[in-house]
């Protein structure tokens, strides 16, 4: 691998109560790559998610994003200002409008104006396809995949170096969410940025991964490239992407 | 399980919560200091405060007329009865208004506070303000303790007001005071520590009810119904601390 690291969980341990969710975790995402962590359900995946995001702070271990340590629950710290996350249920706020959502963070952590705010907001909700009239609207009166879409454009409005998307297509129409992955895999390449994705969807896997890590009992199984998922080098990875139980 | 162990467990799981309340009180005093959203206190005022004007009013109205009656029915035991507007105006300033005006806004507030904050817990909305660099306890859990603190004392100002006017109205109407001593006795019985313990008590009632609703909806685990719990949580822990504060408040100010 070339280019340089740019996200490492180093030997990251979490578990909640007696349930072991993390278990000396190391991964790390390099610089304008595209990681997808696929697993099954409850093998940590969010969580993992979440303490690059200083949202769950480790029991043991820590991730550094540009070498720098993520302090969890401090939203002023290094690494958030430069990360746009894209969550399952959109998480837009139900008492804005569109616009105000997508420009929530211009406004309020960058100090931008309003009106030049909104322009910007208009300007992202046409890199994900939608119409300037949806700008007005509140979440509540969004279909689903119109909801991802603009929860997408707050994600990319701020040109973030590092893309995180947890599970960007659950609950989508096939053709929808094969809309997504396109919005997705454009956004990420314009802006030259580092996506983590999480995902269940192997078509979604397919067509943003660069690199791609299975997570199991806490640590990761495997990891390499897209073409190594498909040469069933380990018979669990073969199956999950497969959707068929090991023992099939 | 045997009663003591039950006992025990159930001493502990309150003395964690209050714990947990403590730190989490300790956290908002914190955020107090750094970026404030004047915005949000704005709305909060309007909200708690405003909002709550009728309900408090006439809860307020209808509690100054019912004392006045049981003080005069009271009263006539030992030929007492000219004394209501003095024990009503007392009652009203220094304990029923601050009480009754800060039970009200548990029901409306924390519940409220709590439902809202809850649901937002359950989609993700807390954790994307974090993602947005926006610290959460100073985007929703200030604005909210702050405008409690403030907006309690005014409404009690006017539950006061209105509160002995419930005991005018039935005073003069059903008990056959005269008007102009009804107002003479109620303002000449009031000293000015009498007005302000009442309002310093609805200043900490306020941030007790806000905290309660902020802390419960903030925690809040488990979708709709961990909101609803939630927001039952909030007004029950609101209600039983209003209570206790009131009682230390009311023995430090005698």
């Amino acid at each position: 691998m070339t280019s340089n690291v740019k996200i490492a969980w180093k030997s990251v341990s979490k578990r909640f109560g007696e349930k072991i969710v993390l278990d000396g975790l190391d991964l790390e995402a390099h610089e304008g790559r595209s990681l997808v962590i696929i697993g099954g359900s409850g093998t940590g995946k969010s969580v993992m998610l979440k303490t690059a995001l200083g949202l769950i702070a480790p029991d043991k271990g820590h991730v550094e994003i540009d070498g720098q340590r993520v302090h969890p629950g401090d939203p002023s710290g290094p690494g958030l200002a430069q990360i746009g996350m894209l969550f399952q249920s959109g998480a837009l706020f139900d008492s804005l409008t569109v616009w105000e959502n997508i420009a929530f963070k211009l406004i309020k952590a960058e100090g931008v104006k309003r009106s030049e705010a909104r322009e910007r907001a208009i300007e992202a909700l046409g890199l994900v396809d939608l119409e300037a009239g949806v700008a007005n609207r509140e979440p509540r009166e969004l279909s689903g995949g119109m909801l991802k879409r603009a929860s997408l454009a707050r994600a990319i409005v701020t040109r973030p170096a590092i893309l995180f998307f947890d599970e960007p297509t659950t609950g989508l129409d096939p053709v929808t969410a094969d809309v997504i992955n396109r919005l997705i895999v454009r956004q990420v390449k314009s802006l030259g940025a580092t996506a983590v994705t999480i995902t269940h969807d192997m078509a979604s896997m397919r067509m943003i991964a660069h690199e791609v890590a299975m997570i199991e009992n806490g640590k990761i199984r495997w990891r390499g490239g897209l073409d190594g998922v498909d040469d069933c080098a380990d018979p669990a990875v073969c199956a999950f992407v497969q959707g068929r139980s090991v023992d099939d | 399980m045997n009663p003591v162990q039950a006992l025990g467990r159930g001493v502990l799981s309150l003395l964690r919560s209050l714990g947990a309340m403590t730190l989490f009180a300790g956290s908002a005093i914190r955020a107090l200091f750094g970026p404030f959203y004047a915005g949000q206190l704005g709305l909060q005022l309007l909200r708690i405060g405003f909002l709550s004007l009728p309900v408090v009013g006439l809860t307020a109205l209808f509690t100054g007329a019912a004392l006045a009656l049981n003080i005069y029915v009271g009263g006539a035991r030992f030929n007492a009865e000219s004394f209501v507007p003095n024990i009503v105006a007392l009652g009203i300033v220094r304990e029923l208004g601050p009480v009754i005006a800060a039970l009200m806004l548990a029901g409306r507030v924390s519940s409220g506070i709590a439902a809202e904050i809850g649901a937002m817990r359950a989609t993700e909305q807390i954790d994307a303000l974090h993602t947005l660099t926006i610290d959460p306890m100073r985007y929703l859990v200030v604005p909210r303790i702050l405008a409690g603190i403030i907006v309690l004392p005014l409404l009690v100002l006017v539950a006061n007001v209105i509160g002995v006017l419930g005991g005018f109205l039935v005073g003069i109407t059903t008990l056959e005071f005269d008007p102009t001593v009804y107002i003479r006795n109620s303002w000449d019985i009031l000293e000015s520590w009498d007005v302000i313990s009442g309002l310093i008590k609805a200043g900490v009632f306020g941030f007790l009810l806000t905290l309660m609703g902020c802390y419960h909806g903030y925690h809040a685990e488990g979708g709709a119904q961990g909101v609803g719990r939630a927001a039952t949580h909030a007004v029950v822990s609101a209600a039983m601390l209003i209570f206790a504060a009131n009682f230390i408040l009311t023995s430090v100010f005698v």
